[in-house]
């Protein structure tokens, strides 16, 4: 029984990384919280759900359909409402607000033009279950974990190791510098909201397939902010890190505890964490205290 | 005429809470997604309280907006006291309105999701009078010192903290004053529509309050206050569109920010565009 909630918490949490990578990459460059990062997740799995059941595509080819159809979302989110805004070098309120408002207008976008229905993923795993020591576990549940470890692993690599990581990396530190040094930001930025991009996709297709697709399933973002304080803003293992402990006592709390706790619990470890530990576990000090 | 008036009124119960708002965020700076948490803890306050031991309206009203102005010290105090960052704050205020929203679901006297049904008892004198009297409290406090404590720590707040002002307890009365405000509001609007659930109260409520707020302009009542009563006629007028408000709302804000971020009437009164239009005559 404990082996089993252990192993959902974990595919849990494996999610809330992929999207807690994505809000932190973005924060970490222009240092505001991306609100539409959650419908982006949301566009996606409708992206996938067409996909699978309109174009009856295997599942490789759905994931890769809605990991690059969300990287160009989020890069058109950010050409559409961030970019203007950038440029005049607005405080990061105005960047938030603006974000605010992208996630209104696309959810309810999705209101308006396809409706309020909850829409099933066709079942790509099925009921099918692997027995370890005597607990069973869920296919889907493995298999959502070891996906969200291996693409931010293959996220780690690309940022630490290629050339275009680099820049990356020189671009959190220091935008300004970065460009005199000859590197196109815009680009840099619609490479980064690609990536996020790219996360949130994953993460859709698995939300999708665990619970449902629906308008403001992207709501569910609101855990990954709580992921990413706890690992540190803008440290990736530390997003990862974050989804995981989250995940897990999440699940923990509504096994045991209450369901119906589950997410005054997680809410209140964010505040408790922001006071007592704002920088969270891995995150850098932040100069910005206001 | 009926009709009429009941948009009217429902209008102005709305603008109450954006006035609480736009104290807050127009004001002080500070951004919040959870406002509609406090407009439910004046509704339900004041609606249990009538419900289960029939107390006259005008204490109701006034528990109503106690409870709301005490309750945001819950989440005011240990996140303003911690100088979050306004984005930090702006999501830790969001946890306390969901917290609340599943705590309203499942206390015994609240009813649970179904709701509770209350008596009609605010009637046009109220409601008007409510508005009048919160918009010249408003006016006052702007106007006052604390007004002036307010702008100067949303400009700049390590300027503000270097000139002596106590950035918390500035911060946290603002909060608890929009908080209070809400809380009429919320008063008003649970008996105007003798009906409330706590799915009225949730992220969706807040960012409607929250648009308005920007729309009208930062650091200006009376723009608020024209956007919100807009926002509140426009949908009853536009009914065959009421599926695309909300993307319009959404829009308008990303449009607003891009190419307007001060607002229809940023820094600025109507009083103040009075006075000058009539200097231009002059």
């Amino acid at each position: 029984m404990f082996l089993q909630t252990l192993v959902t918490g974990l595919s849990m949490g494996g999610i809330y990384s992929l999207m807690a990578v994505g809000y932190s990459l973005i924060f970490s460059i222009l240092s505001f919280s991306n609100f539409a990062h959650g419908a982006v997740i949301m566009l996606s799995a409708y992206i996938g759900l067409a996909l699978a059941t309109k174009a009856h595509l295997g599942f490789g080819l759905v994931v890769t359909g809605s990991v690059v159809g969300a990287g160009v979302l989020s890069v058109l989110n950010e050409k559409f409402a961030y970019a203007a805004l950038r440029r005049r070098r607005a405080p990061s309120l105005y960047l938030m607000i603006s974000a605010m408002g992208c996630s209104m207008f696309l959810e309810n976008m999705v209101y308006a033009t396809i409706g309020s229905r909850f829409y099933p993923f066709p079942a790509f795993f099925g009921r099918q279950i692997v027995t370890v020591g005597g607990s069973s576990l869920s296919l889907l549940d493995l298999f959502a974990f070891i996906v969200s470890i291996g693409a931010i692993v293959a996220l780690h690599l690309f940022i630490t190791r290629t050339k275009m990581g680099i820049a990356i990396r020189a671009g959190v530190d220091d935008m300004t510098m970065c460009s005199l040094m000859g590197v196109n930001t815009d680009r840099l930025i619609s490479l980064v909201f690609f990536l996020a991009g790219a996360f949130a996709g994953i993460a859709g297709i698995f939300l999708g397939i665990r619970y449902f697709v629906y308008p403001t399933m992207g709501w569910v973002t609101n855990k990954a902010y709580i992921a990413a304080v706890i690992g540190g803003l803008g440290s990736l293992p530390g997003a990862m890190v974050g989804g995981l402990i989250l995940g897990v006592l999440e699940t923990l709390i509504s096994t045991y505890v209450s369901s119906v706790l589950r997410d005054v619990f997680s809410f209140t470890v964010l505040v408790a964490l922001l006071i007592y530990l704002p920088n969270g576990l891995m995150g850098a000090e932040t100069e910005e205290k206001v | 005429m009926d009709y009429i008036l009941n948009i009217v009124l429902l209008a102005c119960i709305n603008m109450i809470a954006v006035a609480g708002l736009a104290i807050f965020t127009g004001f002080t700076g500070l951004f919040s997604l959870g406002h509609a948490a406090f407009v439910g803890i004046g509704a339900y306050t004041s609606g249990v309280l009538t419900y289960h031991w029939n107390l006259p309206f005008i204490w109701a009203i006034s528990a109503g907006m106690a409870a709301a102005g005490a309750s945001s010290l819950i989440i005011g105090i240990p996140t303003l006291r911690a100088k979050l960052r306004s984005d930090y704050f702006a999501i830790a205020i969001l946890g306390f309105g969901e917290a609340l929203r599943v705590s309203l679901e499942n206390l015994p006297w609240t009813n649970g999701a179904r709701g509770l049904s209350l008596d009609e008892l605010s009637g046009p004198v109220w409601v008007i009078g409510a508005l009048v009297i919160c918009l010249f409290l408003t006016h006052n406090l702007l106007i006052s010192r604390f007004g002036s404590l307010f702008a100067a720590v949303r400009e700049d707040p390590v300027a503000a903290e270097m000139a002596g002002i106590n950035l918390f307890r500035t911060r946290l009365l603002s909060l608890v004053v929009s908080a209070a405000l809400c809380g009429v509001s919320g008063a008003l609007l649970a008996h105007r529509l003798a009906f409330i659930q706590p799915v009225m109260f949730t992220l969706t409520q807040s960012t409607q309050l929250l648009a308005s707020v920007i729309a009208g302009g930062m650091g200006s009542i009376s723009g608020p206050m024209i956007v919100a009563f807009i926002f509140s006629l426009l949908p009853e007028a536009l009914r065959g569109l009421n599926m695309w408000r909300l993307p319009a709302y959404g829009l308008l804000l990303v449009l607003i920010m891009t190419y307007r971020p001060q607002g229809i009437m940023g820094y600025q009164e109507l009083t103040d565009i009075f006075r000058k239009a009539r200097k231009r005559f002059k």
